[in-house]
């Protein structure tokens, strides 16, 4: 289905809570190939954000591993390259917006690649400008929207030019509008990614083949979400238009 | 809760740049905290009272921070007179004031209203993430800017956090009252957000490192000295070699 090399592979990965026996996510096998776009649903805790800090290395690993780049990651230090080139939108926009200014939190991660401060700015810029939020650069972080806060912190990450994303529950308490204004830019994003949501109808637009957990198993070829409804209609007997 | 009343003015001092401002409030510091004469320290307390008035801050703010200041040197400046030996020029049983006492006393009212005078117009002029951008250009430590930024930008969700917390409380019927229920519900609501504010600290952690974050830190807010800048470092340099010279003639 797709010849380039995987972007990452999980091998035999187990992930298991501190203080419980029983492994919550066990030998899950999985690579991600670029421009592949994973919807990842299932019910609430049953390992989804999980299994996202397993991969960048936030979980430690009981058994298995992530390969990247044909290593498999050990320490915190391996993870580094892996965490600059897989993207973590996190699910509340607020603990990744850690600076005052919309500028230089979306100049960090740039920086952090080791652009020079001028380079890092001006992709910070192009970044906002990208996503529609050009005159955000001097607004205070925690002055922001909820759905504002949300496109800063994809900007942050978007700015590091990442290879595949990982978004956790994007639309999580966005209204319609910011909801759509995500839908529009994740739509047009070639980038691979995983996406989790519970708004079915959000994951089944940007999501291409779909993944679950269930009994601490990863389904890798989950059911689509997509389907064809019958319902009645108050105009069905007249001949209308749909708009 | 934390509005910054003096950041954000129009004025000629709060059109300098932010490094020139912190540095020259630096380095006056300095000056001041070593003068040792009284002419010296009250001319110190005019340059700044003109550095303040050019500042042109909130009138009420100020007075109220300087009262703050002033109600606690009142204590140390009532106590100097009577710790220090000398002439005594007024007795009151064993208690006896001395003029050197007294004028001690003095010196340090006006060196301690000079410095506010000098921070109040030349460092509470920028909003706290200026001044931490502005010190990491000077190449302060970056533990300290790391400190002063983050400090500045997560009160407010703290405050914001204790709030809820309060609001949540009073919302099933709690008042604030001198009673071991009252103490009891404020410490478990501290320690909430004591711990809320770890859980947050780690997550934000976890979202530095997420992001490639090694323990180095840049900042990309532009800086530009202008002509002015220089012109008002050479100004000050002036006025502290003048005090210098009244503090050493």
């Amino acid at each position: 289905m797709n010849n380039d090399p995987p972007l990452f592979c999980l091998e035999n990965l187990t992930l298991v809570h501190e203080g419980c026996a029983e492994p919550l996510l066990r030998d899950m096998d999985f690579c991600l190939y670029p421009g592949e776009h994973i919807g990842l649903y299932g019910p609430n805790g049953c390992g989804k954000t999980t299994l996202l800090r397993g991969i960048t290395g936030l979980h430690k690993a009981a058994r298995g591993g992530v390969r990247f780049e044909g290593k498999l990651l050990r320490s915190e230090a391996d993870f580094h390259p892996l965490r600059c080139a897989v993207g973590f939108v996190l699910q509340h926009a607020e603990d990744q917006l850690f600076f005052p200014t919309v500028l230089e939190d979306v100049a960090f991660g740039p920086l952090n690649l080791g652009l020079s401060p001028d380079d890092a700015r001006q992709r910070a810029l192009e970044t906002l400008a990208r996503l529609g939020l050009d005159g955000f650069a001097d607004r205070q972080t925690h002055a922001l929207s909820g759905g504002e806060k949300k496109l800063v912190s994809l900007a942050g990450v978007l700015a590091m030019q990442p290879q595949a994303l990982l978004l956790d529950e994007p639309t999580n308490a966005l209204d319609m509008s910011a909801r759509q204004r995500l839908l529009d830019i994740l739509v047009g994003l070639p980038t691979a990614r995983i996406t989790i949501s519970h708004d079915w109808d959000f994951l089944q637009r940007v999501s291409r083949r779909f993944m679950t957990i269930e009994d601490g198993r990863l389904i890798t070829d989950a059911p689509s979400l997509d389907h064809v409804h019958r319902h009645a209609h108050p105009c069905g007997h007249v001949p209308h238009v749909h708009t | 809760m934390f509005a910054q009343p003096f950041a954000h003015g129009h004025s000629l001092l709060h059109r300098l740049d932010p490094r020139v401002r912190l540095a020259t409030a630096a380095g006056c510091s300095v000056c001041l905290a070593l003068v040792q004469t009284r002419t010296a320290a009250l001319y110190g307390l005019i340059v700044g009272a003109f550095l303040l008035l050019l500042s042109r801050p909130p009138w009420r703010t100020a007075l109220r921070r300087l009262l703050a200041v002033n109600v606690f040197l009142l204590f140390l400046c009532l106590l100097t007179p009577f710790s220090l030996s000398g002439d005594t020029v007024w007795q009151w049983g064993p208690l006896a004031a001395s003029r050197q006492g007294l004028a001690l006393a003095l010196v340090l009212w006006a060196k301690s209203n000079a410095l506010v005078f000098f921070f109040l117009a030349l460092a509470a002029t920028m909003p706290v993430s200026t001044a931490g951008y502005a010190l990491q250009r000077l190449h302060c430590p970056d533990k300290i800017v790391f400190l002063l930024v983050f400090a500045g930008r997560y009160v407010h969700d703290i405050a914001e956090e204790w709030r809820t917390l309060l609001a949540a409380a009073r919302l099933r019927g709690f008042r604030a009252r001198t009673s071991l229920h009252s103490y009891r519900t404020l410490a478990s609501l501290l320690g909430i957000l004591l711990l809320r504010g770890l859980d947050r600290a780690q997550r934000v952690h976890e979202a530095m490192l997420l992001r490639g974050f090694r323990q180095r830190f840049f900042c990309v807010t532009p800086f530009q000295a202008h002509a002015r800048d220089a012109i008002f470092m050479a100004i000050m340099g002036a006025a502290m070699a003048v005090l210098c010279w009244l503090e050493l003639r």
